[in-house]
């Protein structure tokens, strides 16, 4: 303890939030310099206007996803058919209040199939339900878990397209759109919505042991099972919580277009999420898991998605650029690419 | 020993049963299905599926997994789109190059999973993305090919009796599933893949070259994906960036419906090949039928795909429970 800076910088850098934070602080510093009013904010209506909220707006159903995918991605497993979620649940609740346009003398009357709190009732437990059959394949078949979610995302995009007919189905029922497009105090009522899940799923694993069982399962399923820990049952739950929140990401993204297409919603929506958790400090092997890591994770992808499309780089770039940050981000995850590129610098470092 | 043979070709006979048993269900049920061509078909329809297959078979084998097949067959599409429209290259030239990016692809993905020990679906995802996002900065649009090669080969028919003929792709996927086959069983490398599958740690002890081995299953299934690539154009004669989505689901569902097990070790190439057909046989019933809308199709094989993962788990379960049950005897 001769000198306090480095045990300070040290102690910084270690926390698990700093590395995204800073990502997510160049790319604001980036935008700052480079993209003209992107920090205005301004108020219209009584609603809160400008690109930031327009990011926070449409990164709400990246990070529900992500934060369902944290837990499972932390007990070790995956689910690569979130996507397919997205879809399933966009068009089930588009069917449900139904795409018809009544006019009344000339007056849009709006009506809906089914009224509108139960159609999202029950596009949420159909989700929910394509999760249990996720994690029944999982822990009760004993299928790996990429095999068992592609069996979902196969015949998942088949059933999407089968509920809307392989057609787009557009949703006149305006109070529905208040979902993905409403503000409630000058605030999107979107990040409302993933508010309350993050403080009801930080609650349940941090206020009780439930995040302790979920991250034992990652490190080590036999051991945890021999320490008396549910895991089959609660492998169950965490894909079945995972697709819960894929549904409800479903149900804004569908609101936000006012439409629901079976073939492309929820396209990339796995490569996006996998990226937000992974950026957040959570590793692809399971075990700790970050949850506001993983919110700042989407966060970074949304703003980086906006910035390609505001510096008037062609859109089609931010696949490549995910892409190879992905790698990136794996390479320093992985122990062994640490050893080769580090591992001298370590040595001298213990040696002196 | 005939109980120990018919084990080992239990799931190899189950898929060209399910493939006789469907074609068997089509000809009956439709007027017109037990036709050389409705059957030749099947092969002139899915030779890129096919190719792509084997290529997934020896990744899936050696206890891998390759999500960005598709991509890279759009991405060898859009290339040789490029190539012969905007820059006209040579043919030849353009079907060598595309080739060797296929198999560069690969390589370094194969590399980067065992370098560094990165789990395969993760590296492929990022990978199959990668090759979809290169197609766009191409282009965005679709490139009709008007190649005079090209369109050649694409409407080439080899007649053959019955008034039946195959295009010059089922060759090519005679040639692939004929040279996989050797590759498989007759050669040291085959071996040590199906080893690595097996057990990777008893292979590394047996002094295989694991890590060679490994790095060259991604290669060749790179190389794969960009022959399927170019079978693809030859049928479709235009390269896209939305050709090809999704098939990487559907070459894995025809390896595990030919009867390659997941976790590796165990597998055949001929069963690949049955795999496809079986796919091929969902999607003509479906059209014959005619009222079924295609989506069936995916739904289909999903089903197929949950049971046949099915299968092998409780073949795994069940051989697990038998050599419990020696031990345990061996115990008393």
């Amino acid at each position: 303890m001769t000198n306090a800076t480095p045990t300070v910088f040290r102690r910084l850098t270690s926390t698990k939030l700093f590395w995204p934070l800073l990502a997510l602080a160049l790319l604001l510093a980036f935008n700052l310099v480079f993209t003209k009013g992107f920090f205005h904010i301004e108020i219209k209506d009584g609603h809160l206007y400008g690109s930031l909220i327009d990011i926070l707006n449409r990164a709400a159903p990246l990070m529900l996803i992500s934060i369902g995918l944290t837990l499972v991605i932390a007990a070790s497993g995956i689910d690569i058919s979130v996507g397919a979620v997205v879809a399933i649940s966009g068009a089930l609740v588009a069917m449900l209040i139904g795409g018809t346009l009544v006019l009344k003398g000339g007056v849009q009357e709006y009506v809906t199939l089914l009224p509108m709190s139960l159609a999202i009732l029950v596009t949420l437990a159909v989700s929910t339900v394509a999760g249990l059959w996720n994690g029944f394949l999982v822990s009760r078949i004993g299928m790996q878990p990429i095999v068992a979610t592609l069996i979902l995302i196969v015949a998942g995009r088949g059933a999407a397209q089968l509920i809307t007919n392989g057609q787009i189905i557009t949703i006149y029922y305006k109070p529905y759109f208040f979902i993905g497009n409403g503000f409630l105090l000058g605030i999107p009522f979107s990040l409302y919505i993933v508010l309350l899940l993050l403080l009801i799923t930080l609650f349940l694993t941090r206020r009780t042991a439930l995040g302790l069982f979920i991250e034992s399962i990652g490190i080590n399923p036999k051991a945890s099972r021999m320490a008396g820990i549910n895991a089959k049952n609660l492998l169950l739950g965490v894909y079945a919580f995972c697709s819960f929140c894929a549904g409800i990401a479903g149900l804004v993204v569908c609101s936000n277009l006012k439409s629901a297409d079976g073939n492309n919603a929820g396209m990339y929506f796995e490569l996006d999420a996998i990226l937000a958790v992974v950026l957040g400090g959570t590793s692809m092997t399971g075990g700790k898991f970050y949850l506001i890591g993983s919110m700042v994770g989407a966060l970074i992808i949304q703003t980086l998605t906006t910035t390609i499309y505001s510096i008037g780089v062609p859109p089609e770039i931010t696949l490549v650029v995910k892409s190879v940050v992905v790698f990136l981000v794996m390479m320093f995850q992985s122990e062994t690419f640490r050893r080769t590129v580090f591992g001298k610098f370590t040595k001298q470092v213990v040696q002196s | 020993m005939i109980g120990k043979i018919s084990v080992k070709y239990l799931s190899l006979l189950v898929t060209i049963g399910l493939f006789i048993l469907m074609y068997g269900f089509g000809s009956v049920m439709y007027n017109g299905f037990f036709s050389p061509q409705v059957f030749l078909n099947l092969f002139v329809d899915n030779a890129f599926l096919c190719v792509t297959a084997v290529g997934m078979t020896f990744v899936i084998i050696s206890g891998g997994i390759d999500l960005s097949v598709g991509s890279v067959i759009a991405l060898t599409t859009m290339i040789s789109a490029h190539l012969l429209e905007t820059s006209h290259w040579h043919p030849a030239a353009v079907i060598v190059l595309v080739l060797l990016v296929g198999s560069s692809f690969g390589f370094v993905m194969g590399s980067l999973i065992h370098h560094f020990q990165l789990p395969p679906f993760i590296v492929t995802l990022a990978g199959m993305f990668l090759a979809r996002g290169l197609c766009y900065i191409i282009n965005i649009n679709s490139i009709p090919i008007t190649n005079a090669f090209y369109t050649e080969v694409s409407q080439f028919r080899i007649p053959l009796p019955g008034h039946s003929f195959v295009s010059i792709n089922v060759i090519i996927f005679f040639v692939v599933v004929i040279a996989a086959i050797f590759l498989a069983h007759y050669t040291r490398f085959g071996r040590t893949v199906y080893a690595i599958g097996g057990n990777e740690q008893s292979a590394v002890l047996m002094g295989l070259p694991v890590g060679r081995t490994k790095v060259l299953v991604y290669t060749i299934n790179g190389f794969c994906s960009a022959l399927a690539g170019v079978v693809f154009t030859f049928y479709m004669l235009s390269g896209y960036g939305l050709h090809a989505v999704g098939m990487e689901m559907d070459a894995i569902a025809s390896v595990v419906i030919g009867g390659t097990l997941l976790s590796g070790g165990v597998g055949y190439v001929l069963g690949t090949m049955f795999g496809v057909l079986i796919l091929g046989t969902i999607q003509t019933l479906i059209i014959f039928q005619g009222t079924l809308s295609s989506w069936w199709t995916k739904i289909a094989i999903g089903i197929l795909l949950f049971l046949f993962c099915l299968l092998q788990r409780l073949f795994e379960t069940g051989k697990g429970l038998k050599t419990q049950g020696t031990t345990a005897e061996q115990k008393a």
